[in-house]
C-alpha cells in the first residue's frame, strides 16, 4: 500500500469497530435438480460486525459459498433462498427484488470470488473493469471512472497503475490478478466484504500478501469481513469468530481462540484433531471416518450423526438447535458439554 | 500488422490462381463458343475463323499462359456477347451483389444476436424452445424452394411483391427473405450456445457483483465474449451468401455478380466468367482478413502484442477515445 487515496474506499457514514453490520437469521436455500429439491443451506444464523472477520469453516460441499452467495444475492438461477432473513445495515436484502437489490451490490456489499485467474472478463481492459462500478452507481464518465480505476489500483499495491490500467487481465499474475478483484469488490467502500476463498488459487508466500491487503483494508475502513474458507490455519490467523458449516447446517460458533481451543462440537473437534501438528514423520495422519452425506440424503436427526463417535438413538431422531453455550458461543450438538472431554480421542 | 496483411496477401495467392485455373478448365469443357455465337448454318470455315479469332484453337496450356499473361497486365480479356470488358462487367455488377448479401448478412446478425440471446437467457424456456424450433425450420429451408414458393404465393397470388428486378424498396424483399433465413437460423443457434457458456462464466458473476443490470451484464460482459464464435460462423455464412445469390439472383433477376456467373455459363463467354469467379474469389480472400482482424478487436488475446489495435471496428465502437492514447505506446 503506497499512497492512501481514502476516497476510493471511504464508507460515506463511518462504521463504529464493532457494531453488528449483518445479520442472517434461519437462512434456507433449496437446489432445483431432477432428482428434486435439495436443500443445500439450512437454518444458518450468524452475524459479522464492523472491523471484524468471520470465518465461515467447513468442507466443500458444506454450503459456505452458497450461503454466501445467498447473501450477495448471486445465486445460480437453480438455487433460491426459500426462508430466512440477510439484514445488512437495517436492510432485509432477502426481502427485496433483484432490481432493488442492485442498488446495494458494490455500495454496500462486496465480494470477492475464489478463482482469481478467471473471474475477470478476458475481453475488457483491468481499468475498464475497475471503473465499471463508478460508471453504475454515480454515473462517472469513462475518463472518471478510469482516474478512479488508477487509484484503487494504487491503493491495492499494483505496480505503475498508470500504464497497467490499460492492460488486459491475461497480462496480469494471479496475485494481481487477486488484487485487482479485491479493489473491485471494495472500490465503493462497503460496509461488508464477503471473501470466497480468496486464496486457494494462489501460491503460499502470494496467499500471506493477499490477506495482508484485505486486514489493511479492513483496519482501513471498518468493513465487516466474512471469509469463507476450509483452511483451519488461515480461519486461525485471520478471524476473529468463526462459524463451523457441516452439511448446510452451522454446527459451531464463537470466537475463534475459544472455539479452537475446547471444540464443543465432535466434528468441530474431529477438524482440529486432523491437523498434523506434533506427530513424528511416519505417524498416520487423523482424519473423520466416513463422508459427508450427500444433499438428497440428509438424515432426519443430527446431520453429524453418521459420523460421530458420540452418537446415540436421540441423535437418530432429534436435531439438536443452535443453542447458546456459555457467554458468546453456540453449538448444535445434544452431547455438547461432553464432547470436549476425552472419550474423542480415542476414535 | 504490414506484416500481417503482407502474410495474409502472399498466402492467398496460390489459392487464387488454382481457382482461376480451375475455372478456366472447367469453363472449356463446356463446348465451344463458336456453336453458340454463329448462326445455325454457318459454314466450318466461319467456324474455324471465329475459334481462331478468339485464340480458342491453342493447346489450352497456350491460352492458359495467353490469359494469365493478360492478367499480369490487369488485362481480363473481352466479353464474346458484347466486346466489352470482361473485368468492367464483374466489376458493375458486383454492387449488386455487395448490397443485397451485405443488407441480408446485416439483418441475419442482428436479428441472430437479439433471438439468440434471448432464447439463451433461460436455457429450455419457452423463448428457447420457440427460438429452436424456427431457427432450425429456417436453417433447413431450401433457398430455391423458398425463391419459388415466395414468389408464388407473395407476388402471383396475393400481388403485394414483385417477381423479380430491381425498381424500389418492394423488390428487395423476396431477395432478402430467401437469403437470409439460413444465416438466421445457423446464427441464431451459434449466438444461443456462445451465449449460455458465456452467461455461465464466473465475469459475469463479477459484473453483477458490482450491481451490474441484466441488461448490461448481457450486453456488456456475455456478448462481447459470445461474438468470437459467432463471427466465424457468420464469416463462414457470408461466404455461402455468395453461393446463394447464384441461385437468388438467377431466380429473381437480380442483376449481380452470381446472375452474371450463370449467364456467361450459359453463353459460354469465358472471359467474363473468369473475370467474375476470380472477383468473388479476391472478395471472400478479403473477408477472411476482415474477419481476423475483427477477432483481434474482440478480444486481447489473439493480438499479437496483446495490445490495443490500431484501427479496428469491434474495438473502436467500445472505446473510441482510450484508444488514441494508447496507440502512442503501442510499439
Amino acid at each position: 500500500m503506497t499512497s492512501h487515496t481514502q476516497t476510493a474506499t471511504a464508507p460515506r457514514d463511518q462504521l463504529t469497530e464493532g457494531e453488528v453490520v449483518l445479520t442472517v437469521t434461519g437462512l434456507d436455500v433449496d437446489i432445483r435438480t431432477p432428482k428434486g429439491v435439495l436443500r443445500a443451506v439450512n437454518n444458518v444464523s450468524f452475524e459479522a460486525r464492523a472491523g471484524r472477520t468471520l470465518a465461515l469453516l467447513g468442507e466443500s460441499g458444506c454450503g459456505k459459498s452458497m450461503t454466501a452467495k445467498a447473501v450477495a444475492g448471486l445465486l445460480d438461477p437453480v438455487a433460491d433462498v426459500t426462508g430466512g432473513t440477510v439484514v445488512l445495515n437495517g436492510t432485509d436484502l432477502a426481502a427485496l427484488t433483484p432490481k432493488q437489490r442492485l442498488k446495494y451490490a458494490g455500495p454496500e456489499l462486496g465480494i470477492v470470488f475464489q478463482d482469481a485467474l478467471t473471474a475477470l472478463n478476458p475481453v475488457y481492459t483491468v481499468g475498464t473493469q475497475l471503473g465499471e462500478a463508478f460508471r453504475i452507481h454515480q454515473g462517472l464518465s469513462k475518463k472518471a471512472a478510469k482516474v478512479k480505476a488508477i487509484e484503487l489500483m494504487r491503493h491495492v499495491g499494483i505496480p505503475q497503475p498508470e500504464s497497467r490500467v490499460d492492460s488486459f487481465p491475461h497480462q496480469f499474475s494471479g496475485g494481481m490478478r487477486q488484487r485487482i478483484l479485491i479493489a473491485m469488490a471494495v472500490a465503493l467502500g462497503p460496509r461488508l466484504l464477503i471473501a470466497d476463498e480468496p486464496t486457494t488459487a494462489l501460491d503460499v508466500t502470494v496467499q500471506a500478501q493477499i490477506m495482508k491487503l484485505l486486514r489493511d483494508l479492513r483496519t482501513e475502513s471498518h468493513m465487516a469481513v466474512v471469509l469463507i474458507t476450509h483452511d483451519l490455519a488461515l480461519v486461525a490467523e485471520e478471524a476473529d469468530t468463526v462459524a463451523v458449516m457441516y452439511a448446510g447446517n452451522v454446527v459451531e460458533t464463537g470466537p475463534v481462540r475459544e472455539v479452537f481451543g475446547s471444540p464443543k462440537h465432535p466434528y468441530t473437534r474431529g477438524l482440529l484433531d486432523s491437523v498434523p501438528a506434533d506427530v513424528g514423520r511416519g505417524a498416520d495422519l487423523k482424519s473423520i471416518a466416513g463422508s459427508p452425506p450427500e444433499l438428497h440424503r440428509i438424515p432426519e436427526g443430527c446431520v453429524y450423526q453418521s459420523r460421530c463417535p458420540l452418537v446415540q438413538d436421540v441423535c437418530r431422531a432429534i436435531r439438536p438447535a443452535l443453542e447458546p453455550e456459555g457467554t458468546n458461543r453456540t453449538v448444535a450438538c445434544h452431547f455438547s458439554a461432553s464432547s470436549d472431554t476425552k472419550e474423542l480421542d480415542n476414535v | 500488422m504490414l506484416t500481417f496483411l503482407r502474410r495474409r496477401i502472399v498466402s492467398s495467392a496460390l489459392p487464387l490462381l488454382v481457382v482461376v485455373l480451375g475455372v478456366f478448365a472447367l469453363a472449356r469443357l463446356t463446348g465451344n463458343p463458336a456453336s453458340l455465337y454463329l448462326p445455325l448454318n454457318a459454314t466450318e470455315q466461319m467456324r474455324a475463323d471465329f475459334t481462331e479469332k478468339n485464340g480458342l484453337d491453342n493447346p489450352i496450356w497456350v491460352q492458359m499462359a495467353d490469359y494469365f499473361g493478360g492478367v499480369l497486365r490487369l488485362d481480363f480479356g473481352e466479353s464474346l456477347r458484347t466486346g466489352e470488358s470482361a473485368a468492367a462487367m464483374a466489376l458493375r455488377a458486383f454492387p449488386a451483389t455487395l448490397q443485397l448479401a451485405g443488407t441480408t448478412m446485416l439483418l441475419a446478425v442482428v436479428l441472430a444476436v437479439i433471438v439468440g440471446s434471448w432464447a439463451a437467457l433461460k436455457p429450455n424456456g419457452i423463448a428457447d424452445r420457440i427460438s429452436s424450433f424456427i431457427s432450425m425450420a429456417a436453417a433447413s429451408v431450401p433457398d430455391f424452394w423458398l425463391a419459388i414458393m415466395g414468389i408464388w404465393v407473395f407476388a402471383i397470388s396475393l400481388g403485394w411483391l414483385p417477381t423479380s428486378g430491381v425498381g424500389g424498396l418492394t423488390a428487395w424483399v423476396l431477395p432478402i427473405l430467401t437469403l437470409l433465413l439460413r444465416p438466421f437460423g445457423v446464427l441464431v443457434q451459434i449466438v444461443r450456445g456462445a451465449m449460455v457458456s458465456s452467461l455461465s462464466e464466473p465475469y459475469i458473476k463479477l459484473a453483477r457483483s458490482k450491481g451490474a443490470s441484466e441488461f448490461r451484464v448481457v450486453t456488456r460482459h456475455a456478448l462481447r465474449n459470445a461474438a468470437a464464435p459467432a463471427l466465424t460462423v457468420a464469416g463462414d455464412l457470408a461466404v455461402g451468401l455468395v453461393n446463394g445469390a447464384v441461385v437468388v439472383e438467377s431466380i429473381f433477376g437480380w442483376p449481380g455478380i452470381g446472375k452474371l456467373m450463370i449467364d456467361s455459363i450459359l453463353q459460354r463467354d469465358f472471359a467474363v466468367l473468369q473475370a467474375a469467379v476470380l472477383l468473388t474469389a479476391i472478395s471472400i480472400f478479403i473477408l477472411n482478413i476482415l474477419i481476423d482482424l475483427g477477432y483481434a478487436g474482440l478480444d486481447a488475446r489473439v493480438r499479437p502484442n496483446g495490445k490495443r489495435p490500431k484501427s479496428s471496428k469491434a474495438a473502436s465502437v467500445a472505446e473510441p477515445k482510450e484508444r488514441k492514447v494508447h496507440v502512442q505506446t503501442t510499439p
